[in-house]
């Protein structure tokens, strides 16, 4: 091999940025072409110094906007090749058209997503706006709740994604600044293991097989368009499901780290627990414990793989609770929260369900204290003793003013 | 190494293999298919091509059909030079790590778009390839209007064009604004070759497209493409109004070296006047009212001083 492998501690002090930089190169790929935005541009800047010091065999092609970073992505993955970007925010924005055009000429591309708010107002600070407008755009999305998960997650995410079974591109999700810019302790794999866990790229339709030409990117009206887009989810709904599994088996045996599609803390024999993602998943499971001392049954939900829904996972995790709260970390503008819609659509016809009140928190990198959880967890308990729902239905966390809560 | 295809009249050119199928849904008498042909005609080797949203792309891929038997992709209506360049990357990478799969070949990366998806919405994603060096060529299938969506004005469309967005009308003659000179602003890039063609100079266009093959770095063409339908003449004339376009000297044929060195590569023996260019096509009908026939001579002196002005540069080396 023409690059130098690079001598890895066993565990390394990274940021969520470096976790995933170092996963990419790790997975040996041949075609990253970015942009920077805040907060991922380290992901990129890390990535052009490997490359500066001869850690990568690839092309890194520092293109002139988002939406070019991941039309050339898509050029590159088309030719048959691993690849891979990050972008936050705006450049997230900017990027959607090729996100849906991405997942349905069936690419297989790794996208980290440092999540960070929507302008207008413009913000540089971590919330799930731009990780929510993606969610209809056919990707596979995980999300980290640390910069280890950032890690694990990124190489889980180019063994499923490349799967010839699935091709869809994935996205890893961090929380910007909270994952993206704080350093933690990231247990690492070496180079060899974490690209044999990765394996091959196998290429399929490639564009350089010149022999056996292929028309990317068709024509389709109403006599085929549906019958595309239903394959497409259908292959969300069935085929992602067992190899995201497989892949965290695959990789518990390599590492022991275990994750699951719904990451459950205390939901046992809990009464009542909040659902979120990101590093509230964190926050909330410290904040459950001391509810526990003080007599309250608590639990955290945290999603893991945000798209496809784990409908079923959720719904086991949740049947047998009394009250739950949904935490949208995204303005929903005039409805209810998304966490809150797929939760409360997984349950509904259940025998047994738990009451469901949805709180709207974090915006623009507005902290979420163990104060605003301690109360939230105290609202639910109120629920469970008075058998309904106490409080309005969807609660504002944390803004300032008078309390704001809707329906 | 690269292998151009010699042809000598339009006999061969005819008969060689396409990779562009004649089956496909454009328009009859449209010019698109004639240049793309020309294009893929000049070389044997294998090719990587895009198209971007717009007529060519609408009309020859429509699943479950397909009109090319090479590797084609399309994305959307800004980003088909962008999807080029990303395969070209692709390409170089996969050679230095040894995992081609015919590793022998010498492939060709060609974008080809409209004049909306090259002068208006894919304008950044062209100056980006341009500017990072790829190794591509984009060609512009320039007929001066969004024909796709149905005749709209692009910053292509000339003065006095009426098209649906820009009516001749009662108080209106058309168009307002002057074409963009697109082929000087990509040559400003100082990009290896960029060069004006048209498919009726057949011989001078093959010359230049294996020319452009031929280099190391990003090539830009833009082909004047007459539009039966946007245009407004009849599908049986599309090469005479080709004739008319570069022996007006509307689309004067050129080569710029390097963004340095500007090369005039057609000089019609009788020029013919703008008048007749304009007056052979529905589109500037109305111009031949009393009350903008002023507009015709404003035409040909501009005609006139740009010829001037290539000419300067010719001579200048510049």
């Amino acid at each position: 091999m023409a690059f130098d492998k690079m001598e890895l501690r066993d565990v390394e002090v990274w940021d969520g940025n470096m976790a995933a930089s170092q996963a990419m190169r790790q997975a040996q790929i041949d075609v990253v072409a970015a942009y920077p935005i805040t907060p991922s541009t380290p992901v990129v800047e890390n990535y052009a110094g490997f490359l500066a010091n001869n850690f990568i065999e690839g092309e890194f092609v520092m293109v002139e906007s988002e939406h070019a970073a991941m039309s050339g992505c898509i050029g590159a993955a088309a030719a048959g090749g691993r690849v891979a970007t990050a972008t936050s925010s705006q450049g997230f924005a900017l990027m959607v058209e090729t996100l849906y055009q991405a997942s349905g000429m069936r690419l297989p591309i790794v996208l980290n997503v440092v999540n960070r708010a929507l302008a207008a107002p413009l913000n540089v600070n971590g919330d799930h706006s731009d990780m929510y407008l993606g969610r209809d755009s056919g990707w596979i999305q995980f999300d980290s709740y640390c910069p280890q998960d950032v890690y694990d997650l990124n190489l889980i995410a180019f063994k499923v994604s490349e799967d010839h079974d699935v091709r869809l591109p994935a996205m890893v999700h961090q929380d910007g600044f909270m994952t993206s810019h704080t350093a933690q302790g990231v247990h690492t794999l070496d180079d060899d293991t974490a690209y044999g866990f990765v394996g091959e790229y196998k290429p399929m339709n490639d564009m350089l097989d010149f022999d056996h030409p292929v028309t990317h990117g068709v024509q389709t009206e109403e006599d085929w368009h549906f019958e595309h887009k239903a394959r497409q989810h259908s292959d969300l709904m069935t085929k992602v499901f067992p190899k995201i599994q497989a892949a965290f088996d695959d990789f518990e045996k390599l590492t022991g780290r275990k994750y699951n599609m719904v990451e459950t803390y205390d939901t046992d024999d809990a009464d009542v627990a909040v659902v979120c993602m990101g590093t509230s998943v964190e926050t909330a499971r410290e904040v459950a414990t001391e509810m526990r001392a003080k007599g309250i049954k608590a639990g955290v939900v945290g999603i893991r793989v945000i798209r496809p829904f784990p409908f079923e996972q959720i719904a086991d995790a949740l049947k047998g609770l009394k009250a739950i709260a949904t935490l949208d970390r995204s303005n929903p503008n005039g409805t209810v929260g998304m966490l809150f819609n797929e939760i409360a659509g997984s349950m509904y016809n259940l025998d047994t369900r738990p009451m469901i009140s949805g709180y709207v928190y974090g915006l623009g990198g507005r902290d979420l204290t163990k104060v605003h959880l301690t109360e939230l967890y105290t609202e639910l308990q109120a629920n469970v003793d008075a058998g309904k729902i106490t409080t309005p239905l969807q609660q504002f966390i944390g803004v300032r003013g008078p309390k704001l809560s809707f329906l | 190494m690269s292998e151009m295809k010699k042809i000598k009249n339009l006999k061969e050119f005819s008969t060689s293999a396409d990779r562009f199928e004649g089956a496909n849904l454009l328009c009859p008498g449209c010019a698109h298919s004639i240049i793309v042909r020309e294009v893929l005609n000049a070389t044997n080797d294998d090719m990587v091509l895009s198209a971007s949203t717009g007529c060519l792309e609408v009309c020859t891929a429509v699943y479950p059909y397909t009109s090319w038997d090479a590797s084609w992709i399309h994305i959307g209506f800004e980003n088909g030079s962008t999807a080029v360049a990303g395969a070209e990357t692709m390409h170089k990478v996969l050679k230095r790590k040894g995992r081609l799969k015919q590793p022998d070949r010498n492939p060709k990366f060609v974008s080809f778009a409209g004049d909306g998806a090259s002068y208006d919405i894919g304008f950044q994603w062209i100056s980006g390839c341009m500017e990072r060096g790829h190794n591509i060529m984009h060609v512009v299938l320039d007929n001066e209007v969004y024909a796709n969506t149905g005749g709209q004005r692009s910053s292509s469309t000339p003065i006095g064009a009426s098209a649906t967005t820009s009516q001749a009308g009662t108080h209106s003659y058309g168009e307002k604004r002057n074409k963009k000179d697109m082929v000087s602003i990509m040559a400003s890039h100082h990009i290896p070759y960029s060069a004006q063609v048209a498919p009726n100079k057949w011989k001078d266009m093959v010359k230049k497209i294996q020319h452009g093959f031929s280099v190391d770095g990003p090539v830009f063409i833009n082909a004047a493409s007459p539009c039966t339908t946007e245009w407004k003449f009849d599908p049986k004339d599309t090469m005479h109004l080709a004739d008319l376009a570069t022996d007006s000297l509307v689309f004067p044929l050129y080569e710029i070296i390097d963004g340095r060195e500007l090369n005039i590569t057609y000089r019609p023996k009788n020029v013919v006047p703008v008048e007749e260019y304009l007056a052979a096509q529905g589109r500037f009908k109305h111009l031949f009212k009393d009350e903008y026939k002023y507009l015709i001579k404003e035409w040909q002196e501009r005609i006139d001083e740009n010829w001037a002005y290539l000419n300067r540069r010719e001579e200048a080396r510049v």
